[in-house]
């Protein structure tokens, strides 16, 4: 599903973000990544998203090889992949429904699946009756949910989550994995990073751990093997 | 995608387009005011072109020269004059007015003048016959004049030859006007277009400025180039649209304005009452022509302006 070949990642020349990462993800897998601040986690996903571009080294995911894709490709790339970003990215004028909604909206879904889709997902993910707040009226808790509700509402082969935890009570928190494991367990690639080690101990899944732009190991879960 | 699909994605980047166009308005009145003045000097100058030229042909229609003939000419030497006249570059026609016809047409003309009339029926015919020549091009009257000064064809002219030379001043005076009108339009046509095409870039460059993090986003989620720029573009047809018709209402009120408080020719050279009825029968041809040239420069400007703001590389 998702193949990494000594990828090499320079923003300036002040050092490397990633160092030669080899990787290998297997369809279905569920993948934490954990590391340091700035051990190279995000910038390893917005590779796989194509929000940046490799210095050197292949990529190739669900069977696309990076190096040959176009530009004018990018946008079908995007929509096969789900992501929650670190910092939510919602649109700041929309409500909850419609910032969920947009990710339908541009694939070209009709109004009426739209309305059905979105209260489906928006109750999944714990945000019933919030459907018509703004983004600026919602805790952080909240907008993480809503930026997990948009990333999983195209029912995405890859599910791509930045830190999805990282402003969520212990409860919430779990709530999340939860949803997560439900959305691996229908046949997503989940591919998680987290600072949560409670988390990352009791998920018993495959874990990849980062330091200074290198994997410093890689240990398959105890509970789930491949 | 499906057809479907593609039919839904358009509606959607119509409505966005539309919303951020009431969103946008305070930003996209520079840009639609110097579009109204680009689209009215355009109709302006159309008008008065056709006006100046209605004027002219009218009074080109009137221009002629006269020649009289002496009683002794005899038919003969007429018929070569005719002929040679008619020879002339620059001749378009040569009618001969007989002695009588020439009597009757001085009848008419003085038909409310009974003592005239009279006094000229008790004489011996006094009125000579005459040649009316009807130039091509009433600028070049010289050529026919200089013809007519010749020793002997002067010779057989009774009375000195008419120029309507009046007439002429005033076909110069509009000729120069046109011309210098025409050349005004098309440099303010061509200035004011390329302003207006400018100040709509500028506002979507801002636009785009404003927007850049949705961008970002939209971006990130998947959206095609088309759903991002698409928008700007058709809010930039709908500057175009509203242009043109504000820019036919002012024409409008212009004509109105000026028919009511001004004597039609205290204009001047500008036959109001004609560009209002030119105005008025090509009304719809112009509404539209306002529109088509109005959503061209929107969505000209636009196409550029989006492809050079929104970058659509891939990291970014
Ligand atoms: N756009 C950028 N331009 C320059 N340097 C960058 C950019 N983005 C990230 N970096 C640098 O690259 C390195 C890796 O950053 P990255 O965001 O991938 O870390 P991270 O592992 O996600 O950290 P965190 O756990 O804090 O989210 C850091 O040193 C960071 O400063
Ligand atoms: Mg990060």
């Amino acid at each position: 599903m998702i193949l990494l070949d000594r990828v090499t990642k320079t923003y300036n020349k002040n050092g490397q973000a990633l160092e030669r990462i080899s990787l290998h993800v297997e369809p279905k897998e569920f993948v934490i990544i954990i590391g340091p601040s700035g051990a190279g986690k995000s910038t390893l996903l917005k590779l796989l998203t194509r929000e940046e571009k490799p210095t050197s080294g292949k990529i190739i995911v669900g069977g696309i090889d990076y190096e040959t894709l176009k530009d004018k490709e990018i946008p079908l790339l995007r929509r096969k992949i789900g992501v929650v970003f670190q910092d939510f990215k919602l649109l700041p004028n929309k409500t909850v429904f419609e910032n969920v909604a947009f990710a339908l909206e541009i694939v070209g879904m009709g109004n009426k699946e739209i309305e059905n889709t979105v209260p489906r997902v928006l109750d999944i993910v714990g945000l019933k009756g919030k459907e018509k707040r703004m983004p600026e009226e919602l805790s952080g808790g909240e907008r993480q949910r809503v930026a997990i509700a948009r990333a999983i509402v195209r029912q995405p082969r890859i599910l791509i989550a930045d830190e999805p935890t990282g402003n969520l009570d212990p409860k919430h928190a779990w709530d999340v994995i939860r949803v997560l494991e439900k959305i691996n367990k229908f046949g997503t690639t989940v591919i998680l990073t987290t600072h949560n080690q409670e988390i990352v101990n009791k998920l018993k899944r495959r874990v990849i751990t980062m330091e200074a732009g290198s994997i410093v190991s890689d240990r398959a879960g105890a509970a789930y093997k491949g | 995608m499906s057809v479907k699909q593609n039919t839904v994605v358009f509606k959607r980047i119509v409505k966005t387009g539309f919303i951020n166009f009431v969103r946008n308005a305070w930003l996209g009145i520079a840009a639609m005011a110097v579009m109204v003045i680009t689209l009215t000097i355009i109709l302006f100058s159309i008008i008065a072109n056709a006006t100046f030229a209605n004027t002219i042909q009218q009074i080109t229609d009137r221009i002629d020269v006269s020649v009289y003939l002496n009683d002794s000419v005899t038919n003969k030497q007429r018929d070569e004059l005719i002929n040679n006249l008619k020879g002339l570059e620059n001749v378009e026609g040569v009618t001969y007015i007989s002695k009588d016809q020439a009597l009757v047409i001085y009848k008419q003309q003085n038909a409310g003048n009974s003592d005239l009339l009279t006094a000229i029926s008790q004489t011996d015919n006094p009125l000579p016959a005459s040649l009316q020549i009807k130039p091509r091009d009433p600028n070049r009257i010289e050529e026919i004049r200089t013809y007519l000064e010749k020793g002997d064809i002067k010779a057989l002219q009774s009375d000195e030859t008419s120029y309507s030379g009046d007439r002429k001043q005033a076909i110069d005076k509009i000729t120069s006007a046109t011309n210098f009108f025409r050349q005004a339009g098309i440099a303010g046509i061509i200035i004011f277009a390329i302003i207006s095409m400018l100040i709509i870039f500028n506002t979507i460059q801002m636009a785009i400025f404003n927007r850049r993090d949705e961008l970002t986003i939209m971006r990130l989620l998947g959206a095609s180039t088309n759903f991002i720029r698409g928008p700007f573009i058709v809010e930039s047809i709908l500057y175009g649209l509203v242009s043109g018709v504000l820019s036919i209402i002012i024409i409008k009120a212009l004509f109105t304005i000026s028919a009511r408080t001004l004597d039609a020719s205290s204009l001047g050279i500008l036959d109001i009452d004609y560009s209002d009825t030119y105005f008025k029968d090509h009304f719809f041809a112009f509404l539209g022509l306002q529109l088509v040239v109005g959503v061209l420069i929107g969505a000209i400007s636009s196409l550029i302006a989006t492809r050079r703001y929104l970058k659509f590389k891939s990291s970014k």
